[in-house]
């Protein structure tokens, strides 16, 4: 798995480099948790993306999508052809993801915020149908802020939610500094407990400790909508990124680029 | 004629269609007794889902449905389901190009006196100019209940406005409502009254009266504002040389302003719109209120009066 992320992370930069915009530090965040869902945990068909009982993920932190399109374009849901095209016009692959452009991608987001309550509907859709399909929930931390999150949060757990997951991607940063000092989200766990959920935590660059948390989320939960607290560091991967609030949007110069791509031999 | 409540109707029709529409699901926002989809929580409780005073959410999840091939009716008041839900209506619903119907009930301004926080003046502006989302205003019961199946039938994002109240009855047994259609319901060349929803009976109404005094009004029904009956609309243009819109609604995007684009790109003439003149509305009874915002048929006939002088006077045809 180290391999695998170690070319999505390649995959990224390539993309932000063809499309000389994007969100490099908040891509980069997530690879070890997309990694760990996508090629362990996730049962999906590339060539069916509709198939029915796919089990469905959410990327509320649209802003990610680099990293999303890494992996379904790993995966073959689409040829890896289209990373050159990405932000340019008529693309497949949009700066945030789009339900319609892009196979693979479940509901548009990118508007923080909105993906927890679209998975909340992805789940209902399950137990109404009697499917055993499970919806994960990838969100961000500065994005908790948003309140139709807690809108969400106090619905599922409410309702029991046990076939819905949702994932936060704690890399403490935003777009102006560090989530403390912009509007602290923080006590976390007592929070979505307080909503009723389960939570846990976990380092989010740890394999292991990734797959061993997802796995032993079915046994502990006992009935309530699951959040795991992936700790992570901001732009990890690449060296000058790695919890620099800088690089939440900027575009790199040729020599980042190469630099990057050297670390990520 | 009998009044029937435009409420009551959408509340029964729903429980109808969701007999035939297994996968018809309804979500509240604790209003159910207000916009009566409380009936479909009685038929079919397994498929109600109550999501409390938190619009945004619901609204979410409505779209997350109908990646699963339900068809959500997402049921609120007309104010809440275009304001409060915007962000969510335009990202995850139309954005996303999901089979959602979005219901707006209490339209306008007959919202039970509970006044401007509960009017929507300004719901079809919002719904008009978000792409993807086709926008369809019922003008009585009998019309509200095709409409309603004509949705269920079609696939795609849509905002329906559900009246609060009762309202005669207009369109008889050889009406068939069809998305993107308007329809005839009096003859005329003098003039045309463009109207939708609520307001339409009273533009028949104008064009009684103005009959006696010596004036052919047509009356033309224009329940979808999305997409729009431009053939039609231009057809009255070049008939009858002057166009009044009425409705229940802010002269500020709605059914004026979409005639008008229209107008002023194919068939100029002289024309103007009867509706909520860019103010919020404020608690009273409907007939006060229609007084006061200028609702009513003697204010449409005013207009009509005034168009057709324009005309008569205007260097265009």
């Amino acid at each position: 798995m180290e391999k695998k992320a170690r070319k999505l992370r390649r995959s990224i930069i390539k993309m932000l480099e063809a499309g000389r915009a994007g969100h490099p530090s908040g891509s980069l965040s997530v690879v070890e948790i997309l990694t760990v869902l996508f090629y362990k945990i996730l049962r999906l068909d590339p060539r069916n993306p509709l198939w029915p009982d796919r089990d469905r993920f959410v990327l509320s932190k649209g802003h990610a999508a680099p990293a999303l399109y890494a992996v379904l374009g790993d995966l073959g849901f689409f040829s890896e052809d289209h990373f050159s095209t990405f932000d340019h016009i008529d693309s497949i692959l949009q700066g945030h993801p789009d339900r319609t452009k892009t196979p693979g991608v479940e509901i548009s987001t990118g508007s923080l915020g909105q993906g927890l309550s679209a998975g909340i509907g992805m789940a209902l859709g399950a137990k109404l149908d009697g499917k055993s399909y499970r919806t994960f929930v990838l969100l961000g931390d500065g994005e908790l802020q948003s309140g139709q999150v807690w809108e969400a949060a106090m619905f599922a757990g409410y309702k029991k939610f046990e076939n819905l997951i949702a994932i936060v991607d704690n890399n403490k940063l935003q777009l102006s500094g560090w989530t403390k000092d912009i509007l602290d989200i923080e006590p976390l766990v007592e929070k979505w407990e307080a909503f009723r959920w389960y939570v846990t935590e976990t380092d989010g660059h740890d394999f292991e400790k990734l797959l061993y948390t997802f796995r032993d989320l079915e046994e502990k939960r006992a009935g309530a909508p699951a959040l795991v607290i992936a700790h992570t560091t901001k732009g990890k991967g690449v060296s000058f990124m790695e919890n620099r609030v800088e690089w939440h949007a900027k575009p790199m110069t040729d020599e980042e680029v190469a630099l990057a791509l050297a670390e990520l031999r | 004629m009998k009044n029937v409540s435009m409420r009551e109707t959408f509340g029964e029709c729903l429980v109808e269609l969701g007999k035939e529409y297994p996968n018809i699901v309804v979500l509240d926002d604790d209003l159910a007794s207000s916009t009566k989809c409380n009936y479909f929580c009685q038929a079919f409780p397994d498929r109600f889902f109550e999501g409390g005073i938190a619009e945004q959410n619901m609204m979410g999840i409505a779209a997350g449905l109908a990646t699963t091939g339900k068809i959500p009716f997402v049921v609120s008041f007309g104010t809440f389901n275009s304001k409060r839900t915007c962000d969510q209506v335009a990202i995850s619903v139309a954005y996303s190009n999901l089979n959602v119907k979005i219901v707006g009930a209490y339209s306008g301004l007959f919202s039970g006196k509970t006044g401007a926080t509960h009017q929507s003046v300004e719901d079809l502006a919002i719904m008009r100019a978000i792409p993807n989302i086709t926008v369809v205003v019922p003008a009585d019961a009998v019309e509200m209940r095709q409409a309603m199946r004509a949705i269920v039938e079609y696939e795609g994002p849509t905002y329906l406005r559900v009246a609060r109240d009762e309202y005669p009855i207009l369109f008889g047994p050889e009406y068939t409502f069809k998305i993107g259609r308007s329809y005839t319901l009096a003859e005329g060349k003098d003039a045309t009254i463009i109207s939708c929803g609520i307001l339409t009976g009273a533009a028949l109404e104008a064009a009684e009266k103005l009959k006696t005094e010596g004036l052919s009004v047509r009356v033309v029904n224009m329940s979808t504002l999305k997409p729009l009956d431009v053939e039609g609309i231009n057809k009255c243009a070049i008939e009858t040389g002057a166009i009044v819109t009425a409705e229940n609604h802010s002269i500020l995007g709605g059914l004026g302003s979409a005639v008008a684009e229209v107008l002023v790109e194919n068939e100029p003439v002289p024309m103007a719109r009867v509706g909520i003149r860019d103010v919020f509305g404020e608690s009273g009874p409907n007939s006060d209120l229609c007084l006061k915002y200028g609702l009513t048929s003697d204010a449409i006939a005013c207009e009509v009066q005034k168009v057709v002088a324009r005309k008569r006077l205007s260097k265009f045809k």
